[in-house]
């Protein structure tokens, strides 16, 4: 009672420690850090089925045709290369701008079209897709570079704008076929 | 020189550990808002394949998740092996996308369905043939934004 008397005692703070303690354990077991990172391209529409698709406005020279067997292997142009060279390739036919005769007229018109197996691995699909995104960023960066004196990445809104106008990224997917086992 | 000896004779004082319930706290709140709580439980194989030119995916709530992959370990007895779909938490076909897709629009928003984005995370071990069939599934329900989930290529 005489204790009473001398107010309310303070209630003992030292087992808080251990009760944030627990609670932290429990958020970093449960926590993943990883951020959802990935490729983002856009699919195209489906095609109408009354409109017969007229491809004969596209020149065949602006057109760089990208194929993946079921081995994973790449015939690019009709010829069979390693996927080390995708890349270079790619951009000497993007920025090829009437250069040569046999390719793109210039890097607007540029097309890439790519097609694969069903038997095609995931894997490369993905090795593909960014060796072609990277030859454009490539590109992007160059053009960049050269005019704002900035990587692609750095620039504002309207000058990303101007460069992707400059060199849009046209990957064509043809419509599924089954070239072959 | 006698000054220092007295004080090496005295005991040394325990470090208080008064401060110790905020630090903790502090740790505490960084985590409860780093954590993001894991919804689905993953039922096919993913090892993403690695890629350099990749995007951070913004806004993760307008995200949907299609999982492509074998099935895991301890569920290959009674799934086999062949590559699989898996949406929410459970198996499905090609023919359930639509269905999903819908499920998932009418979840959000109405002004935020066009900035709807899929994420096909498929295991770098799976063939063409079940991605593209998915992708057409896609573009028939006109879910045309999606992104091929990655992990970061380490040089």
């Amino acid at each position: 009672m005489a204790r009473r008397a001398k107010g309310a005692s303070e209630i003992n703070a030292g087992s808080m420690a251990d009760i944030a303690f627990l609670l932290l354990i429990f958020f970093l077991v449960t926590t993943t850090m990883d951020v959802d990172t990935g490729l983002a391209r856009k699919l195209p529409p489906m095609p109408e089925e009354d409109i017969i698709q007229d491809d004969s406005q596209i020149k065949a020279k602006n057109i760089y045709v990208v194929l993946i067997n079921s081995n994973n292997q790449l015939l690019v142009e009709n010829e069979f290369i390693d996927i080390t060279q995708l890349r270079a390739g790619a951009k000497a036919f993007i920025n090829n701008n009437g250069r040569n005769p046999e390719s793109s007229d210039n890097p607007q018109k540029a097309i890439i079209s790519l097609q694969n197996d069903r038997g095609t691995s995931y894997e490369t699909y993905i090795l593909v897709q960014n060796e072609l995104a990277a030859a454009y960023r490539e590109l992007r960066d160059a053009k960049a570079m050269q005019r704002f004196g900035m990587m692609y990445a750095n620039l504002n809104k309207t000058q990303q704008k101007e460069i992707r106008k400059e060199y849009p990224q046209k990957i064509s997917e043809a419509e599924p076929k089954n070239i072959g086992n | 020189m006698s000054k220092f000896r007295k004080d090496s004779k005295k005991d040394t004082p325990g470090i208080s550990t008064a401060s110790l319930p905020d630090i903790v706290f502090m740790l505490l709140f960084f985590f409860m808002v780093t954590t993001v709580m894991r919804e689905t439980t993953i039922m096919v194989q993913q090892s993403l394949p690695q890629a350099t030119e990749i995007q951070k995916l913004q806004k993760k709530s307008l995200v949907s998740y299609i999982y492509i992959g074998s099935p895991v370990e301890r569920m290959q007895g009674t799934y086999g092996t062949k590559a699989r779909i898996q949406l929410n938490d459970a198996f499905a076909t090609v023919d359930d996308i639509p269905q999903y897709i819908t499920a998932e629009r009418t979840a959000r928003d109405e002004k935020e369905v066009p900035f709807m984005t899929t994420s096909i995370k498929a295991d770098q071990n799976t063939k063409m043939g079940i991605v593209t069939d998915v992708k057409q599934e896609l573009r028939k329900a006109n879910a045309l934004k999606i992104n091929y989930s990655t992990r970061k290529k380490v040089q």
